[in-house]
């Protein structure tokens, strides 16, 4: 792509394509070209589990604005969770 | 010109070749019917991968007689649809320069292969296959023609350099061997006209065949017709200078 810049995230999760849920292991965050979003530029984030081929992703494409917005809101919703002592590590969530 | 009462033909397919290493990758060929010969023209899929927009490109060079092959750079990265395997390739930063380089002198060599096909070839690319147009052209030397349509990131920065694209192509420009024409939207940050006038500078300082135009009101992609980037009487206007040009060194 013309910015080449690009993170991966190895992450655990689940997202949804269509009717189906999969399992998602990386987290593809990039500033580049967006395919939809009518901007040059934007935060694209995909979801994807490699193993089972380009198909297995979920996109989202973000302005800059709406990835800070994204990002604060996510670190808030945590704080919050982790103040009322109900973040749960994966070990815990197995557990249940 | 085309007259209206002139037969006119096209057959548009598919195929195998041999890219780097002797890689069988898949391409997708358009030219026009007859014995020619015809000039070639390698044309180079952009960043967001090979597409639609790509497909009718490659046919738009056939209909202007031109046998066109445009190889699919992502091949490796598995299949899909477009858009899926582009992703791919960005999240990973992109293809390596030497795997593009064999692809695209695999398809001049096939293009050239052909009994139909007259003795010159060019290239074009638009976005990272302009920037991957102008590498071939200086590295592979066999292109009589080149077309960089805003091709991001010729002028790279040391940061900016990868394993994968480990020398800016800017650095190659004295061994550019044929004429060069180059457009560009003012408003594009990739490549800035700044970029752009660094670009333009190294030729003229090497003493190169080049033609250079710049469109205000223009950002990136402003060909692509699918985009809001879309820039009617800019794009209609490079469409124009882009075929005069390959008529001229080409034909």
């Amino acid at each position: 792509m013309c910015t080449m810049i690009a993170h991966q995230a190895k992450i655990e999760g689940r997202g949804k394509s269509g009717q189906d849920w999969f399992e998602v292991r990386e987290a593809n965050v990039s500033y580049d070209h967006p395919y939809d979003l009518p901007l040059e530029h934007a935060l694209n984030i995909d979801f994807v589990n490699e193993a089972a081929g380009p198909g297995a992703r979920v996109a989202v494409e973000l302005s800059v604005e709406a990835a800070r917005k994204l990002v604060q809101t996510i670190e808030a919703v945590l704080a919050q969770a982790d103040a009322r002592g109900v973040l749960e590590d994966k070990h815990q969530a197995a557990g249940r | 010109m085309y007259q209206t009462n002139q037969y006119e033909g096209m057959i548009a397919e598919t195929v195998s070749m041999q890219g780097h290493k002797g890689d069988t990758i898949n391409a997708y060929v358009a030219r026009p019917l007859g014995t020619g010969p015809f000039p070639g023209m390698v044309v180079i899929h952009h960043a967001p991968g090979w597409d639609e927009w790509y497909r009718e490109c490659t046919r738009r060079f056939a209909h202007h007689g031109y046998v066109a092959i445009s190889p699919n750079l992502y091949f490796r990265d598995g299949h899909g649809a477009p858009e899926d395997v582009g992703a791919k390739v960005r999240a990973g930063g992109g293809i390596p320069d030497e795997q593009v380089l064999g692809d695209l002198d695999g398809a001049n060599k096939l293009l050239r292969s052909l009994p139909y096909v007259s003795g010159k070839v060019g290239v074009f690319g638009t976005c990272s296959g302009g920037r991957h147009g102008f590498l071939a052209a200086c590295r592979l030397k066999n292109f009589d023609a080149l077309v960089e349509c805003w091709g991001g990131r010729v002028v790279q920065s040391k940061e900016e350099l990868t394993p994968k694209q480990p020398v800016a192509p800017i650095d190659y420009t004295k061994d550019l061997p044929c004429p060069i024409i180059g457009l560009f939207g003012n408003d594009d940050k990739s490549p800035s006209p700044e970029q752009v006038n660094q670009h333009e500078a190294e030729l003229k300082k090497h003493g190169k065949n080049y033609e250079f135009h710049r469109y205000d009101g223009a950002g990136h992609g402003f060909f692509y017709y699918d985009r809001p980037a879309y820039r009617q009487e800019q794009a209609v206007d490079g469409w124009k200078k882009l075929l005069a040009f390959c008529e001229k060194n080409l034909k």
